[in-house]
């Protein structure tokens, strides 16, 4: 905890996320729809080293409390993720996300040929599985497996 | 059962009753018996694809047990298309029947039918998807014609990288204790992610070195529409021609499937042998079609 106190400073009320996987700490700002015109103060610490990860990277964000789509959007790219709520400077709640079994309309299928990719009024539907410590998501649809799983985020 | 959309939604038994239950109208099939146990009933053939075979079969399928059809052609269909979406059709037209069939250009239509439908909808091919009725009719073949279904030795021929009919197939022949031999050229083998979700007893091998063992061997077209270079189609087209010589290397009493239409991956000299079974595996495609029918309608 020190450790990353040096590194990265206290916020009074927000979201420190904490055990992203090294360099995907800007792919977290993306999910969390962070850019140049974000008003909220953020700070990221990257290639933090880490006795778990060996390196992870850190964001925290002044001002913001995670959605649950985007809990369930950081978990796939960030299985062992650390969220902490924290108000007043203090940890309100802390909690690791969890990874979501069924994804909707959050990613998007490769397969051109898939239905989900038509004009239909249709919503992507993905099976989040582990197999070899590796992430990977099946299309309800049409089958397919999405192995990068950070290139297919709508 | 209420929709029919991937043989992976049906377990072995349920696949088993199917085919008990084709066995039992195979002589309504023939015209032999009279059973008009849909009689009253309405069957909508949805296809947004030019077919023959799978269309006049459901349609043969539901005439033979009494009930009705109406047809929506290729054209029409994507005339609808057009100007309307898939989920708006298949909701107005499972108000005029009891069950639809579907074919598809998209991976995933049928399954997206079906969450749009009031009426059991089944798949009759969704692009490179899935061919579900075709696989049991597949299957059936194999137990009437080798008399078994377990133990059997089978090669699977030609693009199985596109072939709906074979990603159907394998999966459902991995229910029962086959030896699954792939033979195809390099750049239409199956797809490694397919082949990673399969539990069996499947390896790639060169026809020439198992055609003396397998007890069925089944043929696939190389689809030409599939290649966008018209010389890399031609290098593998004729890769595996099935001529007479190929057959005398079969074992007697193996079997030789195709889900036809054939262009000239077997030729025609072959169907006067014995081993030749596609034609009568087209048959087949009735009565199990019956079976199907009567199990989603009643």
């Amino acid at each position: 905890m020190k450790e990353r106190e040096l590194v990265v400073s206290k916020i009074r009320e927000g979201t420190v996320i904490d055990h992203i996987p090294a360099g995907k700490a800007l792919l977290v700002l993306k999910i969390l729809g962070i850019d140049e015109r974000t008003k909220e103060t953020v700070s990221m610490a990257l290639n933090v080293p880490s006795k778990k990860m060996g390196r992870k990277d850190i964001v925290k964000v002044e001002g913001l409390f995670i959605k649950e789509e985007e809990l369930n959007k950081i978990a796939l790219i960030a299985p062992n993720a650390t969220i902490n709520l924290i108000r007043d400077y203090e940890i309100e709640k802390k909690f690791k996300v969890k990874l979501p079994e069924v994804v909707k309309g959050i990613l998007r299928c490769p397969n051109r040929m898939c239905i989900s990719n038509s004009k239909e009024p249709i919503k992507s539907i993905f099976y989040v599985k582990v197999q070899d410590n590796e992430v990977f998501a099946k299309c309800h649809y049409c089958g397919r497996r999405i192995r990068e799983l950070a290139e297919f985020l709508l | 059962m209420k929709h029919l959309i991937s043989i992976e939604d049906l377990t072995k038994q349920e696949i088993l009753k199917i085919l008990d239950k084709a066995e039992e109208f195979e002589d309504v099939a023939l015209g032999i018996r009279k059973c008009r146990i849909l009689e009253g009933k309405i069957l909508a053939n949805l296809f947004f694809e030019p077919s023959t075979r799978t269309r006049i079969s459901f349609e043969t399928a539901m005439k033979r047990l009494g009930g009705e059809v109406v047809n929506i052609s290729a054209q029409e269909a994507s005339s609808i298309a057009k100007g309307e979406t898939l989920a708006d059709t298949i909701k107005v037209v499972s108000n005029y029947c009891d069950a639809i069939v579907i074919r598809h250009p998209l991976e995933g239509a049928a399954r997206f039918a079906a969450e749009n439908s009031a009426v059991p909808v089944i798949n009759a091919g969704d692009g490179a998807g899935q061919h579900p009725t075709q696989t049991l009719l597949d299957l059936y073949t194999i137990r009437k014609e080798c008399r078994k279904l377990e133990g059997i030795s089978i090669a699977l021929v030609g693009d199985l990288k596109y072939s709906r009919t074979i990603h159907s197939l394998i999966k459902a022949l991995t229910l029962f204790d086959t030896k699954i031999y792939l033979v195809s050229p390099e750049i239409l083998s199956l797809p490694e992610d397919f082949l990673e979700e399969l539990n069996g007893d499947i390896k790639r091998a060169k026809l020439e070195d198992i055609i003396g063992e397998i007890d069925v061997l089944y043929v696939t077209r190389i689809q030409k529409e599939r290649f966008l270079d018209e010389e890399e189609y031609r290098k593998v087209a004729g890769s595996y021609r099935i001529t007479t010589a190929t057959v005398e290397k079969m074992k007697e009493s193996a079997i030789i499937l195709h889900p036809l239409p054939r262009v000239d991956e077997i030729d025609v000299k072959v169907d006067s042998m014995r081993q030749a079974r596609y034609f009568k595996q087209a048959f087949y495609g009735v009565p199990v079609r019956m079976a199907i029918l009567s199990e989603v309608m009643l």
